[in-house]
């Protein structure tokens, strides 16, 4: 449904995308993920043929961004980084007026929206300026889902939003999905990773890896240990001497450390003693998406 | 057909729900032709005088008499020596001083040569200008009156046709109704388009399949309307309050109005397509356009007066001929005929700025 090939794109002498490929099939919801600055929102536009790669090509539904670009603009739902809906027009006005633009009307495709726009009901009279982040995604989605698009693109849409509007916004993209929509996602954050159908992590304009996100979290190549301790910085600057470490990051409240296979447990907790670093809890875990990416950056 | 009614309405939605927005449209340009045509004004009312009579004759009182009642000055200071003109310049607030000289009556009839001296304050050039002119008139008037000094051989009688009173509210009402239409065609117009691209709408209207023609057409249309609408609101100021008289056509001159505002909707346009916030709209039209237009199109400064290049440079204003334009139809009754050349100058800076236009918009972020 999308096909990404090796797209290139330069503003000036900056390198945003460097010769990126992926392909997302019909009725997937595809994530993107990647920290700020990756190259998501340049993917997005050309995708939905606002900029033209310096090299490669793109398609959406065989049609090419740059030369088809106006087929395209009919069978696309967008939703950029940014909420870019009328602020002062109220939560009803923004979604007819969305519905005509497209050449149709709300209630042709109110099934579509129903769920969400179901919540955002008791406010239809509200400007959307005045909004929840939570409720002013929700229009944006049920904008942009209004002309029954083929694509779904969405850019970085739970930036911002609180994490019970996030978990809510990603249950009803798996609902979507449900249809046989086709959803491309992208996010900077790593859990919402999991919830998605198939990955591509991005970094500095490269593709690092695609897979599913089970098998992502599976390609981890090391053991790794969750270690809790009073500290988290002492703890890092004591793991900087263990011959045993591949890498020790910083996660929340502990820290995971990557090892090779065969070290015991004990190995870790007499270096930390020897340290004079009094350890909470030492415990093998399974690898995240977010371990992946930060042994694929390192 | 229906998308763009639906565009035009949210336009108007826009308009009408930003306050800000309503006092520019709507409170400007009554405030403007207000302040231009009350307040600031070239014409001399009761400006404060100070006097030194050195003669207190008969013929002095006559002419001081003659100088009050002529409600153009107001004898504010009565002075006994030279030395208290400076100091009356600089502590009461008077715009000149006259000084009628020793033996003044004595001197008219026996030598047909009396002395006045006209002292002004030419810190402001302009204000000293115009009240020694009216002094020396109101002067003038009295010798003649007095019949003591003949009349020189050559009389110049100077006529002012179409303004017979001089009035500035003749001057400014069209250039008022310049700015105003400039400011709402243009700068609004350019703003409007600014804030989509700022606020990231503009992505989503592209990536939709509205024409960008739609787009243009859509936004334009709003302000069109709101120009005609301040246009002709503020003729009406002109005719009623302040009596300028109309001798042309009205169809006329509304078209001329029409094919002013398209112009400057469609400097608007060109504006927006070069800008992409709505700060960077509000300064180009700014600098740009309104400067230009006050100071250039001869609204407030005579162009004649001007060094060559910005003569040249005040050609190239629709403003000034538009104008012009205004002042023909209305002072003097003027047919299209007789503004041909004006109106062809301006339709033609239209087209060329509206293919231009066409050429800038553009169907993608870059």
């Amino acid at each position: 449904m999308i096909k990404v090939e090796n797209v290139i794109k330069n503003y000036g002498s900056v390198e945003a995308l460097k010769g990126v490929s992926f392909e997302v099939e019909k009725g997937q919801l595809y994530g993107l993920i990647g920290p700020d600055g990756s190259g998501k929102t340049s993917l997005f536009r050309i995708l939905t043929s606002l900029l033209i790669p310096t090299g490669g090509k793109a398609s959406v539904k065989g049609f090419d961004t740059v030369k088809d670009y106006k087929s395209i603009r009919k069978i696309v739902g967008y939703m950029p980084e940014h909420f870019s809906l009328y602020m002062d027009l109220t939560v009803e006005e923004n979604l007819q007026f969305f519905a005509t633009v497209f050449n149709t009307t709300v209630e042709e495709n109110y099934h579509l929206i129903e769920d969400i726009y179901k919540m955002l009901e008791p406010f239809k009279d509200r400007r959307a300026g005045a909004l929840s982040g939570g409720m002013k995604q929700k229009l944006a989605l049920s904008c942009a889902l209004i002309h029954k698009p083929d694509v779904l693109l969405l850019d970085e849409p739970t930036t911002g939003v609180d994490p019970v509007s996030r978990k809510e916004f990603w249950d009803m993209l798996r609902k979507l999905k449900d249809t046989g929509l086709t959803t491309l996602v992208s996010t900077p954050f790593m859990d919402d990773a999991e919830l998605c159908d198939e990955v591509a992590l991005i970094q500095n304009g490269n593709i690092l890896t695609i897979d599913t996100p089970a098998n992502v979290a599976a390609k981890y190549p090391h053991k790794l240990w969750k270690v809790e301790t009073e500290n988290n910085y002492k703890t890092l600057k004591a793991l900087d001497n263990f011959e045993e470490k591949i890498s020790a990051f910083s996660f929340g409240h502990s820290v995971h450390l990557a090892t090779n296979d065969n070290v015991p447990e004990k190995a870790i907790r007499e270096h930390l003693l020897k340290s004079n670093i009094k350890v909470d809890k030492i415990e093998p875990i399974k690898a995240s998406i977010e371990d992946v990416f930060m042994e694929l950056m390192r | 057909m229906k998308s763009f009614r639906a565009f035009v309405i949210k336009e108007f939605k826009h308009i009408f729900r930003d306050v800000r927005t309503l006092v520019i449209l709507f409170g400007m340009p009554i405030v403007l032709v207000v302040l231009f045509g009350f307040a600031i004004t070239t014409e001399i009312n009761n400006a404060k005088i100070a006097v030194l009579d050195l003669a207190h004759d008969n013929y002095s009182h006559r002419l001081l008499d003659k100088i009050s009642s002529s409600g153009y000055f107001n004898i504010a200071d009565d002075l006994q020596s030279y030395s208290e003109i400076e100091k009356s310049f600089s502590q009461g607030d008077i715009k000149l001083a006259v000084v009628i000289g020793e033996n003044f009556g004595k001197k008219m009839i026996n030598e047909k040569d009396a002395d006045i001296q006209i002292i002004t304050d030419a810190s402001d050039p302009n204000t000293a200008n115009i009240v020694s002119g009216y002094l020396t008139a109101v002067i003038q008037a009295f010798t003649l009156e007095t019949g003591v000094v003949k009349p020189p051989k050559v009389t110049v009688k100077s006529q002012m046709l179409y303004n017979p009173e001089n009035k500035s509210v003749f001057m400014f009402v069209p250039g008022v109704m310049t700015i105003i239409l400039m400011l709402v065609s243009a700068m609004m117009t350019s703003i409007t388009i600014a804030k989509e691209k700022e606020l990231g709408t503009m992505e989503i209207l592209l990536v939709s399949p509205l024409k960008p023609y739609v787009i243009i057409i859509g936004k334009i249309i709003p302000y069109l309307f709101l120009s005609l609408i301040n246009a002709i609101t503020i003729l009406l100021l002109g005719l009623f309050v302040f009596q300028i008289p109309m001798h042309g056509d009205y169809l006329l001159l509304l078209s001329e109005v029409f094919l002013f505002i398209v112009s400057s909707l469609i400097l608007g346009l060109l504006i927006s397509a070069i800008s992409d916030t709505q700060q960077a709209a509000m300064l180009i039209s700014m600098l740009g356009l309104m400067l230009p237009t006050i100071l250039l199109s001869g609204f407030i400064f005579p162009i004649s007066s001007m060094p060559e290049i910005l003569q040249y440079l005040s050609d190239t204003l629709p403003a000034k001929w538009f104008i012009i334009i205004i002042k023909s139809i209305m002072l003097k009754g003027a047919g299209i005929k007789v503004i041909a050349f004006e109106t062809a100058f301006i339709a033609i800076i239209t087209l060329i700025l509206g293919i231009l236009t066409v050429k800038k918009f553009k169907i993608r972020l870059e």
